[in-house]
């Protein structure tokens, strides 16, 4: 038996052992998710005890290094462990914009400090970050940002930054507890003049605000900064050299948001689709091609994290990745309301869950518009990959 | 296994690549072949050459005389085939055909195999009976006839028909024309007496056999595999040649993508590289995505053929349906960014939408694989 097939019986075990029946079923609304935080309140014990179990073994961020929280396991062992506890259907333990987006780039460009302070806090669910990266009038032109942020030598306070400015569609601003923000700091050089921070949201001086969105709920805020002071040492990669962080960073976001693009599904929409009937033979045809490029865009992710992990494959893969995942969910909950009919309509009924598919439906349309339009996508696709002409 | 090729198969594309970039081209194989109107629409020459290099043997066993690789390496070599519009009997002798003989007697290995391995024996598949794919549908038929057995019926479509020296023929041995049982395959020889084929041209420049079987005595070693018990064979040879075909449509895709893009980076109009217009450079990004996704079904589906997988028959479908969409695309682009010039014969652009047109049509189109995709998740 192979070291990986040991590793794969332990898992096995452990998850059995471990995970409460509770978190094996599929997450029905915003309730079920896990996003721990300071003022997390947790929807039951087996919520909290699922998480406080996977924290101990490591399992939050299981690839990270021990000494950071994880568990410090090789890629193979990471996808054991992800096959595993897809084949029980077991949640994920922790959602975390730290796990997935301020992580990684801490792991690249953080100080020994900063990642042992900072990543243990993440493995652990202990702070809920939000990201501060679109301004009004910054949207997917994010190089044009305006937030400043101006260097005080405080020779009592220590040295430090006063921010000014305003974020826009910062998602969960006001249920986070930090912030990940890019700052101009050099008002002279348009790339190489911001520089990546973070800060506590609790500091003097931040306010935010949700906005109500087309689908009924606020996941994106607008955040305000009003000379807010962060120390000098909050600071993540080189001053000025923001921009390197944000792109390492935006890879990793683009990666997960196309990863909800029909990527991680396991089976076919139709065949969810057909228990309730699937009369109309075009409508069935539509969803059958839909499944076609579903299933073909499943490998094309698989094949991506491969070639990852042995750093082949091209580094602009992942705005790829994004405009066709992100188009292909679009698609899918087009797909989604078509077969579900006027029973898809209802908004306010139990019998909807409170309108969850028109929702989830409005809510895909941000998918081609965050994290960088589609149109942004073809834009570094041209000139990146293909190398267009003047693109 | 990891979703890309590793270091024996990428040094297999590489001399794959640069033998047909050369020796494959569309200038000495497809161009002159067709202005010379030659019979067969391929060279006996480059399969002899494709011997030489060991790719006609390469789903054949290592004691077959063959390389004993799989579907994942045949795909590097279909790929290199459709960015060159190479025209051969690779996919119909050396996929297609060594798979139903790799479910043969050793009798019938020997008498095909070796001749195929190096290069001399050319094989053609006869399923289709009428312009769409319905293998589901047999109704050309065997009746026992003393030790041996006598076929009746039509096949149509048969590529390379008239240039085989045999003819893998799917046959109803018994019950009614939809029943998956009572399917047996045979290796027809191309003189067995009271078979007829009217060989007709394509729109590629292959040519391609309506095959008439006028009580064609076959003797019983004809037979490959199981009598009555042939789906199942039938299955891997339609395997093979779906995610052979669909292989083939990526390489057609990518090299018509490759001109295309070239061309946006030479042609100017209204004082500027076309390549230059946004327009055109979404269009580009969007089927650069389209192609990437193409190829990862096609190698997840030949990975999984390779590995026995339970579901490589869906990953099949959906890798045939794709690239046949994809490829389509590419092709349609390609002659439209191309302008006038696309639509004269001197470009090689239409030859890629040509070749697309039949490949689609090769083995099911995206529209009988979509339909298998839903029918094989349930619904």
């Amino acid at each position: 038996m192979s070291d990986l097939d040991v590793f794969r019986r332990e898992v096995r075990a452990w998850l059995e052992e471990n995970c409460p029946p509770e978190m094996r079923e599929p997450v029905r609304d915003e309730d079920d998710v896990c996003w721990g935080g300071r003022h997390f309140t947790f929807k039951n014990q087996a919520q909290k005890d699922w998480l406080d179990r996977c924290i101990a073994k490591g399992y939050t961020v299981p690839a990270w290094p021990k000494q950071y929280g994880g568990a410090g396991l090789s890629a193979a062992e990471a996808k054991v462990l992800r096959d595993e506890m897809a084949r029980i259907g077991a949640r994920p333990p922790l959602s975390s914009f730290g796990i997935w987006m301020l992580g990684p780039a801490l792991l690249k460009f953080g100080t020994e400090e900063q990642k042992v302070h900072y990543l243990n806090q993440i493995a652990r669910g202990e702070i809920r970050w939000c990201q501060g990266y679109s301004e009004p009038g910054s949207g997917s032109d994010l190089v044009s940002l305006q937030t400043f942020g101006e260097e005080v030598h405080d020779p009592v306070g220590g040295d430090h930054w006063v921010v000014n400015g305003q974020k826009i569609w910062t998602s969960y601003a006001d249920k986070a507890d930090w912030i990940f923000c890019l700052v101009r700091t050099d008002k002279t050089n348009k790339y190489q003049g911001i520089s990546f921070l973070l800060f506590d949201m609790e500091s003097e001086g931040v306010s935010t605000k949700p906005i109500l969105l087309i689908s009924g709920s606020s996941p994106f805020c607008e955040t305000f900064f009003d000379n807010v002071k962060v120390p000098r040492d909050q600071i993540v990669g080189e001053l000025n050299r923001g921009w390197d962080v944000a792109k390492y960073l935006l890879g990793h976001e683009r990666e997960m948001i196309s990863a909800t693009g029909g990527g991680d599904r396991a089976g076919a929409l139709g065949a969810m689709l057909a228990r309730h009937g699937l009369e109309d033979p075009v409508l069935r045809a539509e969803i059958a091609q839909f499944d076609v490029d579903s299933l073909a865009f499943t490998a094309m992710s698989e094949k991506f994290m491969d070639e990852v992990k042995v750093g082949k494959g091209h580094p602009a893969q992942p705005n790829m990745m994004k405009y066709a995942g992100t188009e292909l969910n679009k698609r899918r909950h087009e797909l989604v309301m078509g077969a579900g009919g006027s029973a898809a309509l209802e908004w306010e009924s139990q019998a909807s869950n409170d309108g969850a598919k028109a929702r989830s439906w409005l809510r895909t349309k941000a998918n081609s518009i965050e994290g960088g339009t589609s149109e942004v996508m073809l834009n570094v696709i041209s000139k990146r990959i293909l190398d267009l002409p003047g693109a | 296994m990891p979703l890309y090729h590793n270091e024996d198969q990428a040094m297999l594309a590489e001399t794959v690549s640069g033998f047909m970039a050369e020796e494959g081209s569309i200038k000495n194989q497809l161009r002159r072949w067709r202005d010379e109107n030659c019979k067969d629409g391929f060279g006996h020459a480059l399969w002899k050459q494709f011997s030489e290099l060991g790719l006609t043997g390469i789903l054949a066993g290592e004691a077959d005389g063959g390389l004993g690789m799989g579907h994942v390496e045949a795909g590097i070599v279909l790929s290199e085939i459709g960015r060159n519009l190479t025209p051969s009997p690779f996919l119909t002798t050396a996929v297609m055909g060594v798979t139903a003989l790799n479910g043969a007697s050793d009798e019938l290995r020997g008498r095909y195999v070796p001749g195929i391995v190096a290069g001399e024996t050319v094989l053609a598949i006869a399923i289709d009976e009428g312009a769409k794919h319905r293998p589901e549908r047999i109704v050309c038929k065997a009746e026992k006839s003393g030790n041996g057995f006598r076929l009746s019926g039509r096949k149509d479509f048969v590529i390379h028909g008239a240039s085989a020296d045999a003819l893998i023929v799917a046959a109803r041995t018994s019950g009614s024309e939809s029943d998956a049982d009572g399917i047996t395959l045979f290796a027809v020889p191309k003189d067995a007496s009271g078979m007829s084929q009217d060989s007709v041209r394509l729109v590629d420049s292959a040519m391609a056999s309506h095959v008439t079987f006028d009580n064609v005595e076959l003797a019983g070693d004809a037979v490959i595999g199981e009598v009555d018990g042939g789906r199942e064979l039938l299955g891997r040879v339609l395997n093979a040649g779906r995610v052979g075909a669909a292989a083939e449509q990526v390489g057609v895709a990518s090299g018509a993508f490759g001109i295309t893009t070239e061309y946006l980076r030479t042609r100017k109009q209204f004082g500027k590289l076309i390549g230059e217009f946004q327009a055109l450079q979404h269009r580009a990004a969007h089927l650069y995505s389209e192609l990437q996704i193409a190829e990862a079904a096609a190698i997840k589906a030949q990975q999984l053929l390779d590995e026995g997988s339970e579901k490589a028959d869906l990953m099949v479908s959906v890798a045939k349906a794709k690239a046949g969409k994809v490829a389509g695309l590419a092709v349609r682009e390609g002659v439209q960014m191309h302008g006038g010039v696309g639509m004269t014969d001197e470009f090689d652009i239409g030859l890629y939408m040509k070749r697309d047109r039949a490949l689609s049509e090769f083995m099911g189109d995206h529209y009988y694989h979509a339909e298998r995709v839903a029918k094989l998740s349930g619904y």
